[in-house]
């Protein structure tokens, strides 16, 4: 897949910005950056790391300290603003503030770079139109006014209005959000079908780091300190940058089910005899309530699976359930 | 049937429209005869008829009332409700702001400094029967120097409006300009004769009488480019809608689409106000009430919905603006103000109408 010629490539890319006359703070750099055909590429960093700065630079939107972008062989500062929409659109973070434009409107906006002086729409342009509401799922509300859409809605509809600017690449800043999680994980899905279906690059920053490490194929890591690194999320997940890139007082990222913990394994130390979903999530509640789960402690809880019935044991007593479990914990360690 | 082939893909419903559109024609067709025929001077219907289409008349009184002061009036009055609300429709448009217009931003403002700058500093008074004694070079100078004014409170506004995202301080902002603009007018009136202060202060009730000859021609052809500007500019407008970023990413030159804007609404407020004085209210009201009867916000649509919604508007305020049954006539100013200023407190009133437009 990686054997043709990248559809966006970035040289030797220092980021920042100019910070007063002469001083110019650059965010990281020199960035050797490729977006290929088919690929789903997460940019992943903590707030103030400068992804929106790196994805405006990208999109040709600000100028770069050092260094160049290019697509199809071409600067992207160097060329015409539409025919740079030709090759790529962006889809922002946030709402659109264009209550009174319906969604078919907004979707058609997409032709922009591709309409005569006064956007008339013809047949071809329809067609993409009506392809692009069909694959995002967006024809159902097509004639409603941007001002009634959920938030979900209204960022469906901003992706189809890029799908219609039929551009190779796609890059989306921070497009999940707002949205809450059923309508992330469709948009993360929708993103990921697209990049495989129509072979678009496509690149997005998010804060969704689960549902990135899960959909992204490639995930770029900005790091606050100016490091970044590229590679599989598996990989990242493994050789720890991830780890280290998050990395935060009072919470860690638990390699085995690749997932931050609120609670870190330290507390009162008990052991838990079980297996499977039963056991993962006695040992999430458990680590709630301050216990450090050990084989290691003498006191144990075991779960009695019997059919499709669940039972937990304790210190010779026996509960239904996880809640009736930690109350009888409560009182045995004197938690309130 | 048509009706749900639009609802089923989401498409702008043109036949409704043009439905819409031929009744505000007709709409304007009957005020347009009603101002013509209604004046201090009593002529009977049926001679105002006569004279609107063959020209002729028994009595010359008559048909030079009709012919050299109602006509010319009533056209200054269509060209000013096209003028006025769409320059205040790209404002709106280009500030995202639904209370941006012409009058409240102080872009009338700037067209009167630009106008006191040509009539004083002439030596001349400012007021229409000044301006209808200015030759033809004289009325070029009054309409760039009304246009230049425009534009240069317009950039000016544009560069705060930049900085300033809150809708509500930006307007307080542009009242303020306007303010200033109007001290430095009111500064040099200080310094005048008491003759050009009166002579002033009638230029800023407005009058659509004062245009005649030559000069409405002048007038309507820069208007009328000042509208093609506008409507060629429609599809600019409609992708500035969904905010400056996306505008850009989607191929738009930001700063070509501003200047033509720009140029487009100081050609069309800078000159009406040069010619009528500081009309208010046409500007921001009628834009809303196109939105709400076009339930769109195309600017291939609202363009002309604009022009007839505010022609017979205007139309009917300057017929308002005769007392129908007394001799005495308002000016133009009042009545503007008094219909437009509850349209725009039912505007800020109604939430969703500002919430809808730019949210």
């Amino acid at each position: 897949m990686n054997s043709t010629a990248p559809l966006l490539k970035a040289s030797r890319l220092h980021i920042g910005y100019n910070k007063g006359k002469k001083e110019e703070k650059v965010l990281a750099g020199p960035l050797e950056l490729a977006i290929h055909a088919g690929q789903l590429i997460c940019l992943l960093g903590p707030n103030g790391a400068g992804k929106s700065t790196l994805i405006r630079t990208l999109a040709g939107l600000q100028p770069a300290i050092s260094g160049t972008v290019e697509t199809g062989g071409k600067n992207i500062n160097r060329l015409h603003p539409k025919e740079r929409a030709k090759r790529l659109s962006m889809v922002l973070t946030g709402r659109v503030e264009a209550g009174n434009l319906n969604a078919y409107s907004v979707i058609a906006l997409g032709r922009f770079p591709y309409t005569n002086w006064l956007g008339a729409m013809q047949p071809d342009d329809l067609k993409i139109v009506q392809w692009a509401m069909q694959t995002t799922d967006t024809t159902s509300y097509a004639d409603r006014k941007m001002i009634e859409l959920s938030d979900g809605e209204s960022q469906k509809v901003m992706l189809a209005r890029a799908l219609v600017q039929d551009t190779p690449v796609i890059i989306l800043d921070e497009p999940t959000a707002h949205l809450d999680l059923p309508n992330r994980i469709s948009l993360m899905r929708l993103l990921h079908q697209l990049a495989k279906a129509t072979g678009k690059g496509i690149l997005l920053s998010t804060h969704d780091l689960d549902l990135a490490l899960q959909s992204a194929d490639e995930v770029w890591l900005q790091r606050n300190d100016g490091q970044f690194t590229i590679g599989a999320p598996e990989d990242i997940v493994l050789n720890g940058t991830f780890e280290a890139a998050f990395h935060k007082e009072g919470f860690a990222f638990d390699k085995n089910s690749g997932t931050f913990i609120i609670h870190n394994n330290v507390g009162k130390p008990i052991r838990l005899e079980g297996e499977g979903a039963a056991f993962f999530w006695t040992k999430r509640a458990l680590l709630r309530e301050g216990f450090a789960v050990t084989d290691e402690a003498a006191a144990g809880i075991q779960i009695i699976e019997s059919g499709n019935t669940l039972q937990w044991k304790y210190n010779n007593e026996t509960h239904n359930t996880i809640a009736a479990l930690l109350a009888q914990l409560r009182t045995h360690y004197g938690i309130h | 049937m048509n009706v749900a082939i639009h609802t089923a893909t989401g498409k702008y419903n043109w036949t409704a429209s043009i439905g819409k559109m031929t009744a505000l024609a007709l709409l304007l067709l009957i005020v347009f005869l009603m101002d013509v025929a209604f004046g201090s001077v009593s002529i009977p219907l049926r001679n105002v008829l006569d004279i609107m289409l063959s020209g002729k008349a028994e009595n010359p009184a008559w048909l030079y009332i009709i012919k050299e002061i109602r006509i010319p009036k009533a056209i200054t009055a269509v060209i000013a409700g096209c003028a006025l609300p769409v320059s205040g429709l790209q404002m709106q448009t280009l500030f995202r702001n639904p209370l941006a217009s012409p009058s409240i931003l102080g872009i009338s403002a700037g067209a009167g400094l630009g106008v006191a700058l040509v009539m004083l500093s002439a030596g001349s008074v400012t007021t229409i029967y000044a301006i209808s004694e200015l030759g033809i070079s004289g009325t070029w100078l009054l309409l760039l120097a009304g246009s230049l004014g425009a534009a240069a409170i317009m950039l000016l506004i544009l560069g705060i409006s930049v900085r300033i995202r809150d809708n509500v301080i930006m307007l307080v902002v542009g009242v303020m300009i306007g303010n200033i603009t109007l001290s430095i007018i009111s500064i040099w009136q200080y310094f005048s004769s008491p003759e050009q202060v009166k002579d002033y202060l009638i230029w800023t009730f407005g009058s659509l009488g004062g245009v005649t000859g030559s000069q409405l021609y002048l007038l309507a052809t820069v208007v009328a480019v000042g509208l093609l500007i506008a409507f060629a500019s429609s599809k600019v407008l409609d992708t500035l809608l969904l905010g400056e970023q996306y505008a850009r990413s989607m191929g738009l030159t930001i700063n070509n689409a501003r200047l033509l804007i720009i140029g487009s609404t100081s050609l069309l407020a800078g000159s009406v106000t040069a010619f009528c004085g500081p009309i208010s209210f046409i500007g921001i009201a009628v834009p809303h009430l196109a939105r709400s009867l076009f339930n769109t916000s195309d600017h291939r649509v609202l363009t002309p919905a604009c022009c007839l919604m505010g022609t017979s508007l205007m139309l009917i305020c300057d017929i308002a603006s005769q007392l129908p049954g007394s001799n005495s006539v308002l000016p133009i100013n009042v009545i503007t103000s008094l219909i437009g200023s509850p349209i725009v407190i039912w505007i800020i009133m109604s939430r969703n109408n500002l919430k809808n437009s730019f949210r």
